[in-house]
């Protein structure tokens, strides 16, 4: 069988917002829902700038990790970054889905960007289980923690992604 | 498989020094190639409440009709096997025919149109098929170097069946010269991928004495590995 081969990738300019504006997928749990969490960051080019003109997309389990979520919610949320390069998600700490810990997987897409980069959020509480996740250990030691969110308040995390340069987030290929 | 892309045979690369933007945003490091296993076979689902009536009619959005030359953009969303995929969200956005977009970012010294927006969505139907009916873009420029001009183009934003097969692109119009001078379309570097992001004048699509028809085909994948493994090479 011939298969076809995908569309190549191009990038979304700057101008992005509007044609991807309709509905905010910024707040993708209800408020009540268990384990809601705020997670924010900032996209941040090779100079430490923030970069205003990107998108960042997640989609994640819902708290008994479940792929796709079994909730009300979808699991897909999508954020335009500000002019200081920040973007904000309303969600809900996804459960593990054992041998893989925690996570959110998360695609960025920008101005400057040719095809989009996908990386991971992990979270810090969870570290026990991190040795046993499948993707975690195969990352240079020494660059793993840029996967992994920091806690900045109850229920609240913080994680920056940065494209170029010191501490370059790390981006995945599948 | 280089570490730099994901699918360096289809896909351009991350750094396109010609892209000035790229140069501050593409990452230096290599990529972590995700173990197969842990490919997710889902991805976000549209329902048909996520796109209003005549939200596919670029043209008829405002109280007038807006200038330019009217045609319909029309193909099929497929998988890698030819297989339709049904129901889900196709975004698009333009300029106007003057080469501006509605944004207030774009500071291009041509006219807005009041009565373009330049934006479309819609589900694909029974059998992957969208259809669009809107205004032939404009070119303009851009400051990414000396001169530059983007070809006329359409941004897509299609959703596959999982996240994997998310993809963002753009289609062009077949014969325009400026395609030539374009970092964007040249950064996809084999020349047999890159002409698929051209759409077909197509006569059927074209209905007399109203609007010029073009067909363009998208189809999204998943990563298999090396590109050498799936026969695409």
């Amino acid at each position: 069988m011939t298969r076809l081969t995908p569309t190549a990738s191009q990038t979304a300019g700057p101008f992005f917002s509007i044609g991807t504006a309709a509905g905010d997928r910024t707040v993708l749990a209800p408020e009540g829902a268990p384990a809601r969490i705020r997670i924010e960051g900032r996209v941040l080019d090779g100079s430490g700038v923030g970069v205003p003109d990107a998108f960042v997309e997640i989609w994640q389990a819902d708290s008994d990790g479940r792929f796709p979520p079994e909730t009300s919610w979808d699991g897909f949320g999508r954020s335009p970054t500000d002019r200081d390069g920040r973007y904000r998600f309303v969600t809900v700490k996804p459960g593990a889905r054992a041998p893989e810990a925690p996570h959110i997987e998360v695609a960025v897409f920008a101005r400057g960007l040719l095809q989009r980069l996908v990386t991971r959020i992990y979270f810090p509480e969870d570290a026990r289980l991190h040795g046993e996740d499948p993707l975690l250990p195969t990352v240079p030691e020494k660059r793993r923690a840029t996967l992994i969110a920091s806690r900045i308040g109850d229920g609240a995390y913080s994680f920056d992604i940065r494209l170029q340069g010191e501490g370059e987030t790390v981006f995945l290929a599948f | 498989m280089s570490a730099n892309s994901p699918w360096p045979l289809i896909d351009p690369p991350y750094d396109f020094p010609a892209y000035r933007s790229s140069r501050l945003r593409a990452p230096k490091l290599p990529l972590v190639v995700m173990p197969k296993r842990l490919l997710d076979a889902t991805g976000p689902v549209f329902g048909e409440s996520a796109v209003g009536p005549g939200e596919q009619d670029l043209t008829r959005q405002h109280a007038g009709e807006p200038q330019g030359q009217r045609i319909v953009v029309a193909g099929s969303l497929l998988d890698e096997d030819g297989r339709p995929i049904v129901g889900q969200l196709i975004e698009i956005w333009q300029a106007n025919a003057a080469g501006r977009y509605a944004h207030d970012l774009d500071q291009h010294p041509t006219p807005l149109d009041p009565n373009f927006t330049g934006t479309g969505r819609c589900l694909t139907g029974p059998d992957g098929s969208f259809r669009f009916i809107t205004i032939q873009p404009g070119a303009y420029p851009w400051r990414n170097h000396d001169n530059a001009w983007r070809p006329a183009h359409i941004h897509f934003s299609v959703f596959g069946r999982s996240f994997a097969e998310r993809l963002v692109t753009q289609m062009y119009f077949p014969g325009d010269p400026l395609l030539d001078h374009d970092p964007i379309y040249q950064s996809v570097t084999d020349p047999r991928q890159r002409q698929r992001l051209l759409s077909a004048l197509d006569m059927d699509l074209t209905e007399p004495e109203w609007a010029i028809g073009y067909r363009w085909n998208i189809v999204v994948g998943r990563h298999h590995g090396t590109p050498f493994e799936s026969g695409r090479a």
